[in-house]
């Protein structure tokens, strides 16, 4: 062995522990960014190596600069410039860049290799972690956009079906199993090839337009998995262990983070991507039948008793990020405090789009991160709470869930309901993006703040100032 | 190309290593640091990018060249997104750590 390979090895190496670093440093926020910045260089390590290192690299060095200041650049803007509540489809994209990147260099490989031995039969594990390569890549890439389409509010976000649309599934996956046993047995074919391609990117369509947009993050967690393994199978098929270890890290620790977010669901993945969770079908019917039983109160009223309370639990919900009211909650906070309320915030597993969501927008706005709460660590003390205030979300407060025949049956919700009094800000009357009626809201001690979350929570800051 | 069994071996015992330890490192990321957890493998596996760019280096013919710019495209897009906004997240967990405890 070269020194130059011995050298290359070493560099996977110490690429590989930046990576798990990483990961292993997000256990604390304290060293969560230390950990981030580590996996960047060892990134830029990896890159730099390849570059200089691979051989050919001196005749097509321009694609590498070219393609990489595009991307560079696209991606820089993207993520320097996407809002804090759009998060979750920005890391949709990228993971669907990642999924393309891998499907692309299976592609390449494949036509390279048929190319350099034509008319043979290529080594079965070759043939086998190339066609996975490709196929998991296209998945990820097609339905990382379709994810994105649906939070982003391009598409639809109910669950879209069609009849026999398992049918067409089913009828996609045994083409794409017998075209993959063809090319490993009987011939390598790049017309074939190809085609398993283009059904494997019909694949990735079907499988996530019948998802609802509350799943989308469950979606874009396990796609983010899929990238990972696909990104496994070309490291596998080029011999690079920097791209075998990284894949499967990635593969293994999204299938975890997947299981954990479905879980806080109390749901099954299975459940996740085939029930069509969410389709609202009677939602105008319940909606219309509690409508006339809501208690309105006004924002004098509602800082009176958070301001006169000795404690006060905020509960964040996507309505929070949409409005982008984070800034004033903290101001809300800020005053309360100041007048010697003891204020907290409950953050429900599932809260907003992502788990983590509302800890990264409060964060943005400044709340310290001790303030806000796990579901487990706070939900004894709303019995001894003056007021829950809620802020635009609304499945992770419904006592529906403990009860049996709701679609939400069994998901742990936050006990606001025990709170001496519960305020909800919400921007109008409709039901949650589960689209399930929410009997809290018609609740004795439940009071209705309508309007959309920003306004409503400065109305508030100026009552508590004058309270 | 011919793989050996050594090598294949050693390709499978990595693989199950590496899965174990993404198992071990995530279960112990608290819930709040989820969303930055995603982001962050997120951009781990732009590592792909290095894949890229070792299938450009032997490209060749105006199909192989354009496929593999665009891989070099995605993949980049990939990593360098997904590193910024990793770090966009966890800058706000560290403003003013523990602050009014």
């Amino acid at each position: 062995m070269e020194l130059r390979d011995v050298l290359t090895y070493l560099v996977w190496l110490i690429a590989s522990v930046t990576f798990i670093l990483a990961l292993k440093f997000l256990a604390s926020p304290r060293t969560a960014r230390t950990g981030n910045l580590l996996g960047a260089a060892g990134m830029a390590l990896v890159v730099a190596w390849t570059f200089f290192t691979t051989d050919g690299m001196f005749a097509n060095w321009w694609i590498v600069v070219v393609g990489g200041a595009i991307g560079a650049v696209a991606g820089w803007l993207g993520a320097k410039r996407v809002a804090m509540t759009a998060m979750p489809q920005m890391v949709a994209i990228f993971n669907g860049a990642g999924g393309g990147a891998a499907a692309l260099v299976a592609v390449v490989e494949f036509l390279r290799d048929t190319d350099l031995h034509p008319g043979e039969l290529l080594p079965l594990a070759f043939v086998i972690a190339t066609l996975l390569g490709a196929i998991i890549g296209a998945v990820s890439l097609t339905g990382s956009i379709v994810a994105f389409g649906k939070l982003q509010g391009l598409i639809a976000s109910r669950p879209v079906k069609y009849p026999g649309s398992q049918i067409v599934t089913a009828g996609l996956f045994l083409a794409l199993i017998a075209i993959g046993v063809y090319l490993a047995a009987v011939s390598p074919s790049v017309p074939l090839f190809l085609l398993f391609v283009v059904l494997s990117l019909i694949l990735g369509v079907q499988l996530v337009m019948p998802i609802g947009g509350a799943d989308m993050p469950v979606v874009v967690s396990l796609l983010n998995s899929y990238t990972g393994i696909a990104v496994a199978a070309t490291g596998f098929v080029l011999s690079n262990y920097a791209l075998l270890i990284a894949g499967t890290l990635v593969g293994a620790s999204g299938a975890i983070l997947t299981q954990l977010m479905t879980k806080a669901m109390n749901r099954s993945l299975f459940n996740v991507l085939f029930a069509g969770f969410g389709t609202g079908g009677d939602v105008a019917a319940a909606g219309e039948e509690g409508e006339e039983q809501l208690r309105e109160i006004g924002a004098e009223d509602a800082a009176v008793l958070m301001a006169y309370g000795k404690r006060v639990i905020i509960v964040p919900g996507y309505g929070m990020a949409v409005a982008q009211a984070q800034g004033p909650v903290r101001e809300l906070m800020d005053l309360l405090v100041a007048k010697g309320v003891d204020v907290q915030f409950a953050i429900h597993p599932v809260a907003g789009r992502m788990p983590g969501h509302m800890n990264v927008l409060l964060a943005e706005a400044n709340v310290p991160y001790d303030r806000l709460k796990e579901m487990d660590e706070i939900n004894d003390d709303f019995a001894d709470t003056d007021v829950a205030l809620i802020i635009g979300a609304n499945d992770v407060v419904n006592p529906a869930a403990r009860e049996e025949g709701s679609p939400i049956s069994g998901m742990p919700i936050l006990n606001v309901d025990q709170a001496q009094k519960v305020i909800v800000l919400k921007r109008g009357r409709g039901t949650g993006f589960a689209g399930i009626p929410n009997p809290l809201f018609s609740a004795e001690n439940t009071s209705m703040l309508f309007g959309d979350a920003k306004p409503s929570v400065e109305a508030l800051v100026q009552g508590v100032k004058s309270a | 190309m011919e793989l050996s069994a050594f090598e294949l071996l050693t390709a499978l015992f990595i693989i199950v290593l590496a899965a174990f330890v993404g198992f071990e490192v995530v279960s112990k990321v608290p819930t709040m640091l989820h969303t930055p957890l995603m982001s962050g493998a997120n951009a781990v596996h732009g590592v792909i990018v290095v894949g890229a760019m070792l299938v450009a280096a032997t490209a060749g013919g105006p199909i192989g060249i354009v496929l593999a710019l665009l891989a070099v495209i995605l993949g980049t897009i990939n990593v360098v997104g997904g590193f910024v906004v990793t770090d966009r997240m966890l800058e706000m967990f560290k403003k003013r750590p523990g602050e009014r405890g």
